[in-house]
């Protein structure tokens, strides 16, 4: 380009790339803003024909109806930003345990789809095409109408050991802490602290000597002594536990921790399903590892284990880790389906809130952030593990 | 490469104008309404005394262009709003949209139903995708405020009851603690129950869903011990169930809830329109005056307060904006007030409920229209 302006050079502006190019993102940006605006003026206009002018200050007014479930203390007096607060938790709670679940079940049906054994890889292939093609939330109704509002009334629970099936839900042992659970909290974060360390001094003793002693064996035995001398050492059993019991009289079981059949039907429909998309995922990434540094482990003289342990799942990691977070999101996103199957969860608490209150617009304003913060921050934590495991390049 | 983009930019820029002329072409409407609040509001304090309904709001005008009125209303409850198995609605409910429709084009056939859920209702209502909500909406202060909604006259008095299996041994609520109650989501029972629960000091878990058919599923089902709707609702459900002798409606009554057809706030035209639809079939009944025999009396009454309500005398209907053969129309077409109730809920349907307190008040009842004139 030459450092003339366009007068000197004789061209019309209008036909100058420069200020074409200029020209061109100006225009486009004050469409788009003006095209907002424009919604936002159209939005504003009809709340205020309609007495409704937007304002958080519904948040702050007693919500005035229950919720089944809850992680938090909640009652009908709580206010309004309460009662999401329960559905938020609520949200939280079967989409952590779902990505827990659906990961290991992924992987292992990630690495079944690969095995030699013609009866496992093909069980895991029907696994993969049956549960990928169903839709969501048609699987979801399948497993609380089909499955656990099928299993028989609470008098008549089917028991296997202490853990108690029926319409009412899954009722587990639990354990209740008692007045020295704090302390034995410390005790168990003085376990890890004793733990780290141990990690550290073997580790050096295995450089020195050059034998690695089993770290990722000793570490967690070490921990499990410290908690388990820690619990008998304490006057009282930091936990004291319940158990479920048929009912003589009421209706419900009596103790132990109750998991709602709502709440089974979504976590285990969203772990099914996902896990099929996540076994898809783990084989794609294992088959990028090239032939050759197996057969390579295998000549080293690493077993099938060793060799997948060792040499292989650290190099599909970095193939598997992008496309595993969007399941994640995924996940996350479709417990919102919870709404078809009465478990109290954001969208199913939101909707109500919106009925009671007639704050549409806040109420999805609000909504819509909260997701958009579960998906940066579980897309953030797996970008920061991406980086860790990438190829170190010299 | 620079001509590509110059059409890749062209192209945007019609795309852009596009939606500017369409968004354009739909920002008066909100305008509109802002204007009729502020003429409605004006016009009185002027002292003008009279207001001229006519040039107020443009709902009634919305629905003559677009030839047919939309109806918000119930699909699930059988004698109130129930979608049958050929595609057509009807119930107690789907018969005042039809009323309404009569009064305005002379057709009760002239209404697209828009079945709604609870929770779904009063946005629905609130973003203009219904002209009228007429779906066994209980009117309560902060849905007349807060929600934005304008509750006309009520159609059907009713109250919060439970159902639950006779073989349950329940007869009292107080013997459902510790229950499981189904509930539906949005609703004004949501919240009674929470109220009466808690005043009492009865321990219970709700579990609450969507729809009327997915809340009595999961009752159906045994995942709850009780049901809890309107006992109206509960006469209803009760007979889509799959034994309904298996199942027994509670005594008490835990809260009142009058029922009728909502509009937005913002045009006091439309809301006197469906107001005095109402009462029109209250006043033919009262009058006697009935589906058969309205042409009889039409020709032959003396009575000036029967000739103001089928328009041989007066110009009521033009008050209203609409013909003056309004009142005619509906109850030519859909019938008085007994007809309508009579027909979804008398003794010889399925879902028969005693009239109780939806009686004339020259019955016993609190039925009540004011003077047509």
């Amino acid at each position: 380009m030459s450092a003339q302006t366009p007068e000197q050079s004789g061209i019309p502006f209008w036909r100058d790339e420069r200020y074409l190019n200029v020209l061109a993102q100006i225009l486009v940006f004050a469409l788009v803003a003006g095209l907002l605006y424009s919604l936002w003026y159209n939005m504003n206009r009809s709340l205020e024909a309609l007495g409704l002018p937007l304002s958080l200050k519904f948040l702050k007014i007693n919500a005035s109806f229950d919720i089944g479930e809850k992680l938090i203390s909640y009652g009908r007096e709580d206010t309004y930003l309460r009662a999401y607060l329960v559905g938020v938790l609520n949200t939280i709670q079967v989409a952590v345990l779902g990505v827990i679940f659906a990961t290991i079940l992924g992987t292992i049906i990630g690495v079944a789809r690969l095995s030699t054994n013609w009866i496992v890889n093909r069980l895991a292939t029907w696994y993969v095409e049956l549960f990928r093609n169903i839709p969501l939330l048609v699987f979801l109704i399948f497993w609380y109408q089909g499955v656990f509002l099928k299993f028989p009334d609470v008098r008549n629970a089917i028991q296997v050991g202490g853990v108690y099936l029926s319409q009412r839900g899954i009722a587990f042992p639990w354990g209740i802490p008692t007045d020295t659970f704090r302390t034995y909290l410390y005790i168990l974060g003085f376990g890890v602290v004793v733990s780290i360390i141990a990690a550290v001094l073997m580790y050096r003793q295995g450089q020195k000597t050059g034998r690695m002693p089993l770290i990722s064996l000793w570490v967690p035995l070490i921990w499990l002594v410290t908690g388990v001398i820690g619990w008998f050492v304490l006057p009282q059993a930091p936990l004291t536990f319940t158990y479920p019991q048929l009912p003589e009289k009421g209706f419900n079981i009596i103790g132990g921790r109750v998991f709602s059949p709502e709440f089974m039907a979504l976590l285990s429909g969203l772990v099914l399903y996902t896990a099929a998309f996540i076994g898809e995922v783990v084989r794609a990434g294992i088959q990028a590892v090239s032939k050759g540094q197996v057969e390579a482990a295998r000549a080293l003289g690493l077993n099938g284990f060793q060799t997948l342990r060792l040499v292989v799942f650290p190099q599909a990691l970095r193939v598997i880790v992008p496309p595993l977070t969007s399941q994640y999101l995924n996940l996350t996103k479709n417990s919102s389906l919870a709404i078809a199957i009465g478990y109290p969860d954001i969208v199913h608490v939101y909707g109500t809130i919106i009925n009671q209150s007639g704050r549409a617009v806040e109420m999805t304003a609000i909504m819509m952030a909260t997701y958009l913060t579960f998906s940066l921050l579980t897309s953030a934590f797996m970008n920061w593990y991406n980086k860790r495991i990438r190829l170190v390049e010299r | 490469m620079q001509r590509k983009m110059l059409f890749a930019f062209a192209a945007l820029l019609a795309l852009a104008l596009l939606t500017v002329a369409c968004s354009g072409g739909a920002a008066p409407t909100p305008e509109k309404v802002v204007e009729t609040v502020i003429v409605t509001v004006e016009v009185p304090a002027a002292g003008g005394g009279e207001a001229a309904p006519a040039m107020a709001g443009n709902t009634l005008q919305q629905i003559k262009d677009r030839g047919k009125l939309v109806c918000g209303v119930n699909s699930s409850v059988p004698g109130f709003g129930f979608l049958n198995e050929d595609g057509s609605f009807s119930g107690f409910d789907i018969d005042f949209c039809k009323a309404l429709a009569a009064a305005i084009f002379g057709d009760p056939g002239k209404v697209e139903y828009r079945p709604l859920t609870a929770k779904e209702r009063f946005t629905a209502l609130q973003t203009g995708e219904i002209d009228v909500l007429i779906r066994n909406t209980t009117w309560t202060l902060t849905r007349d405020t807060e929600l934005g909604a304008n509750f006309t006259a009520t159609t059907f008095y009713d109250g919060q009851g439970f159902i639950v299996r006779k073989d349950s041994g329940i007869t009292k609520l107080e013997e459902l603690d510790g229950a499981t109650i189904c509930v539906g989501a949005g609703t004004t029972t949501e919240l009674n129950l929470a109220d009466v629960f808690a005043a009492r000091g009865i321990n219970y878990t709700p579990l609450v869903f969507e729809t009327a058919d997915e809340t009595t599923g999961a009752y159906e089902e045994g995942r709850c011990d009780a049901y809890t709707t309107d006992k109206s609702g509960l006469v209803a459900r009760r007979t889509v169930m799959a034994d309904p002798e298996a199942h027994i409606i509670l005594e008490e009554t835990i809260s009142k809830e009058p029922l009728g057809p909502v509009v937005r706030h913002g045009d006091d035209q439309w809301y006197d329109i469906v107001q005095w639809t109402v009462f029109a079939t209250f006043t033919a009944e009262e009058y006697g005056i009935t589906s058969s025999n309205v042409d009889e009396i039409k020709a032959s009454t003396e009575n000036p307060s029967v000739k103001k309500l089928l328009g041989t005398e007066g110009d009521m209907g033009q008050k209203l904006g609409l013909s003056n053969d309004w009142a005619y129309n509906i109850i030519k077409y859909v019938g008085n007030y007994a007809e309508i109730y009579n027909r979804n809920l008398g003794p010889d349907t399925p879902t028969y409920i005693p009239r109780g307190l939806n009686s004339l008040y020259t019955d016993g009842g609190i039925l009540y229209a004011p003077p047509v004139r």
